[in-house]
């Protein structure tokens, strides 16, 4: 590491209707160095590097590049002065193959001439194998990530933007991956990274910057720093950890056997024979990177697909492989999707309307088709009170509500209907460490009053910290349910990557 | 032989307005937009290329007029849904009703005239040749236009960076936009080409196929693009094959009278529009070959948020 600054940063302040992202935001990169930028979900990490990138414009403020003032007006621009950036929720598509997919991402200078050549000399020259031809689509998440990270270098950056990496990787892609970054370091280039992830920071970088509520609250050297305190830097609040106490498992709620469905997106996995149980009084964990069958298993479980042949569920010994989401409903099943907005609650209604929407019959929310309005208003302001739900009032849109508090008030509801069995998927993805923390304890509470839950997640930390037993979801398959005491990072991160994964590696290599 | 030579000139007349007006929908389509308003752009086209070339007494100038009218309805369907954000199926709609209405109004003094015939290639002696002189060499210049069209349009996707900027566009907005392409702006270029070219297409109606003016004469042929957009899996030759098939189904139903086929004419009247339906329910079917080809945003309107 060199002690030349690569990129300045001075005053950067950008409002957005409602919320200012960012409050006269200063640091340097130096070069050579990884260094990380810290911050919960909206605390302004993604608004300040989509300036440095230049997607969006500062109102105020200034950035020096080598000691020359930059001020990229779009991303190619950015990309010709040397900042390249690898995204998190990738910029890829589908449909289309690796080398249109990089060719589109670089200048048309780039990507006149032998660029396939380009794309293979390099992909081996950093050990990340990658055919040209194969559609994006078919890559697993990790591959993808390659194809963005390959497409930054045949640019030559100098300075690589890092969004999330590791949040959709297995354990043993984060080691590969971070290799690749020490390896660009090493060779002088910088890299902001952006993460939440205390434990990867405090391993891989050297400098951190850190974000809250789009300031900057404390500059630091990470590895002079505990996760513990680097997490209360980031929240400005001290943190509790999820308790669990030991419980002894009662009767099977859920069984699942021989669940079989077939995925009509060509590039998603299908289903193949899933079996499990889910125990009274236990949380079974469901782990696996994302696009491996999770989405389709929880619209099997939640009714909205019916599986096929063989396929069995039973709830509380009663068969319901051919029921509706009401009937599950009724029986005590609840439910909490993935995505908030649009799945788990309707955006535009009220809050004390989304209650009907799936309170409606444990509730007692309507009566003979007619809606009880003030049973509705009563549960919903139930629901805000308990589960400490920060908003201006139950008339208020689900949409208005910030995604922790939207998040605590589903939780709520789902859990005030006092379920038999609850399904949960991602249930604090996106939400605040506070809220996710207050989520996993209502979790655990509920669980030891006897309610059985099956929780889905890509976050192996929230797995390990709440769950009693665990299996890994690889390519539509489930593997064998492990209790956690006996279970690795390093054995899990095996099961993730699934076998089919490493055959695809060999037949590329 | 005559039969066979006349039937065959019959299905390439019938069919060359579909491939005009498909194709065109079809860049539209790929651009991640969803036009239902070809019908209305079609005969907006066929009365402006029919009343300019009354007015004028020249063919060029018409088809010229029927080009830009039809871009033009394309851009106010453009402002609509790419800037103002209206949903694309209403407003498509709406832009179809709007151009039948249209039409029909201006059209009002151009009932019962005539253009006269279209000029078709003439090469000396190439042309007079059995069978493949007015088949290959004897056709009129649209025609032609439509076929260097289709050409133009599968090399533009497969070797331009702009063809793939569309398809990229049409797959993942978001995304694009993320990179750094300006969605709305290759989407508005996308629909005015659309727009000439179904312009174009009903040009081709009432000036070649039967060039005198007739209120509502595209007669569906708008919809039954639209379809051909979909049987064709959205690929420019095979959208041209479908354009040619329907084209022949069109002609088979006029000539099987003459063969002596003793079927209801209304129920021949509605093979075309049958054939469309069966297609386009078998063509759903696979999943997994609309998913590979399909523009994923389609229909999908794009905000930039940030």
């Amino acid at each position: 590491m060199t002690n030349e600054t690569l990129l300045t940063l001075s005053g950067l302040t950008k409002q957005f209707p409602g919320v200012l992202a960012n409050d006269n935001v200063s640091f340097e990169i130096k070069k050579g160095e990884i260094h990380a930028l810290l911050g919960e979900n909206g605390a302004g990490k993604s608004t300040l590097v989509k300036i440095i990138y230049g997607v969006n414009k500062p109102d105020a403020g200034t950035m020096l590049l080598n000691g020359i003032p930059f001020s990229p007006t779009k991303p190619s621009e950015a990309r010709a002065q040397g900042i390249g950036m690898v995204f998190q929720h990738f910029s890829l598509f589908e449909a289309l193959t690796v080398a249109e997919n990089i060719e589109l991402g670089i200048s048309p200078e780039l990507a006149k001439n032998g660029l396939r050549e380009r794309i293979i000399d390099m992909s081996k020259q950093y050990g990340l194998e990658l055919d040209p031809d194969r559609l994006i689509g078919s890559l697993s998440v990790g591959v993808r990530q390659r194809v963005e990270i390959v497409r930054c270098l045949l640019q030559d950056p100098q300075l690589i933007i890092m969004d999330e990496p590791t949040s959709v990787l297995t354990p043993q892609e984060v080691d590969v991956l971070f290799q690749t970054l020490q390896r660009l370091r090493n060779e002088g280039r910088s890299i902001l990274y952006i993460s939440h992830k205390l434990e990867e920071i405090r391993a891989l970088c050297e400098h951190a910057t850190i974000l809250r509520g789009g300031k900057v609250v404390a500059t630091c050297t990470p590895a002079e720093e505990s996760a513990k305190s680097l997490a209360e830097m980031m929240i400005g609040s001290s943190l509790t950890l999820p308790q669990r106490e030991t419980n002894t498992p009662g009767d099977v709620r859920l069984s699942v056997e021989h669940l079989s469905l077939k995925n009509e997106d060509p590039f998603g996995a299908d289903l193949q024979d899933i079996n499990f149980e889910v125990k009274s009084g236990e949380i079974f964990g469901i782990a696996g990177v994302a696009g491996n069958g999770q989405n389709k298993l929880m619209e099997a479980l939640i009714g909205e697909r019916f599986c096929d042949g063989a396929s069995k569920i039973q709830l509380d010994g009663k068969e319901i492989t051919r029921s509706g989401p009401n009937d599950r409903r009724k029986l005590g099943m609840c439910f909490i999707p993935e995505e908030r907005l649009g799945h788990g609650a309707v955006p535009d209604m009220s809050l004390w309307e989304n209650t009907i929407v799936t309170a409606r019959e444990r509730r007692q929310l309507s009566n003979k088709g007619f809606i009880n309005i003030g049973a509705a208003h009563e549960f919903a302001e139930q629901v805000v009170n308990d589960f400490d739900v920060r908003t201006a009032g139950i008339e208020h849109a689900a949409r208005s509500l910030s995604g922790g508090n939207l998040q605590k008030f589903i939780v709520g509801r789902e859990l005030l209907q006092s379920p038999a069995v609850l399904i949960a998927s991602q249930p604090t993805w996106g939400v605040d460490a506070g809220a996710a923390s207050s989520i996993h304890q209502m979790l655990l509470k509920i669980a030891r009053e006897g309610t059985a839950i099956l929780l889905i997640s890509q976050d192996l930390d929230e797995l390990f910290a709440i769950s009693d037993r665990i299996a890994v979801i690889a390519n539509g398959k489930l593997s064998k349910p492990e209790n956690v005491k006996d279970l690795t990072i390093e054995k899990i991160g095996l099961d993730m990557g699934g076998q089919s994964q490493e055959s695809e590696i060999h037949a590329e290599a | 032989m005559d039969l066979f030579v006349n039937i065959l000139l019959g299905i390439s007349i019938a069919a060359t307005p579909l491939v005009f007006a498909a194709i065109g929908e079809l860049v539209v389509e790929k651009s991640g937009v969803l036009n239902l308003g070809v019908e209305g752009m079609m005969i907006i086209g066929a009365i402006s290329g029919f009343a300019v070339t009354i007015e004028t007494g020249s063919f060029i100038l018409g088809i010229l007029a029927s080009i830009v009218a039809g871009a033009l309805m394309a851009f106010l369907f453009g402002v609509l849904t790419q800037s103002l954000l209206a949903n694309q199926v209403a407003t498509g709609l709406a832009l179809t009703m709007f151009g039948l209405g249209l039409a029909a109004l201006i059209g009002q003094d151009y009932s019962g005239k005539s253009t006269g015939d279209f000029p078709k290639l003439d090469i000396p002696f190439i042309s007079d040749l059995p069978i493949v002189g007015p088949l290959i060499f004897g056709q009129d210049y649209l025609l032609y236009l439509s076929i260097i069209l289709v050409v133009a349009v599968i090399w533009f996707f497969n070797k331009t960076r702009a063809g793939l900027i569309i398809r990229a566009i049409g797959e993942n907005h978001d995304a694009a936009h993320t990179i750094g392409y300006p969605v709305v702006l290759y989407r508005y270029y996308a629909l005015l080409f659309g727009g000439a070219c179904a312009g174009l297409g009903g040009a081709y109606l009432s000036l070649v196929q039967t060039p005198i003016w007739v209120e509502n004469m595209t007669a569906g042929r708008g919809w039954i693009a639209l379809a051909l957009v979909v049987f064709a899996a959205w690929r420019p030759g095979r959208a041209l094959l479908g354009a040619y098939l329907f084209g022949g189904i069109t002609i088979l139903q006029l000539h099987s009278q003459g063969f002596g086929i003793n079927i209801e004419p209304q129920i021949l009247a509605m093979l075309p529009y049958l054939a469309t339906i069966v297609v386009l329910v078998l063509i759903s079917r696979d999943k997994t070959k609309v998913r590979l080809n399909a523009p994923a945003s389609l229909a999908k309107s794009f905000y930039a948020s940030t």
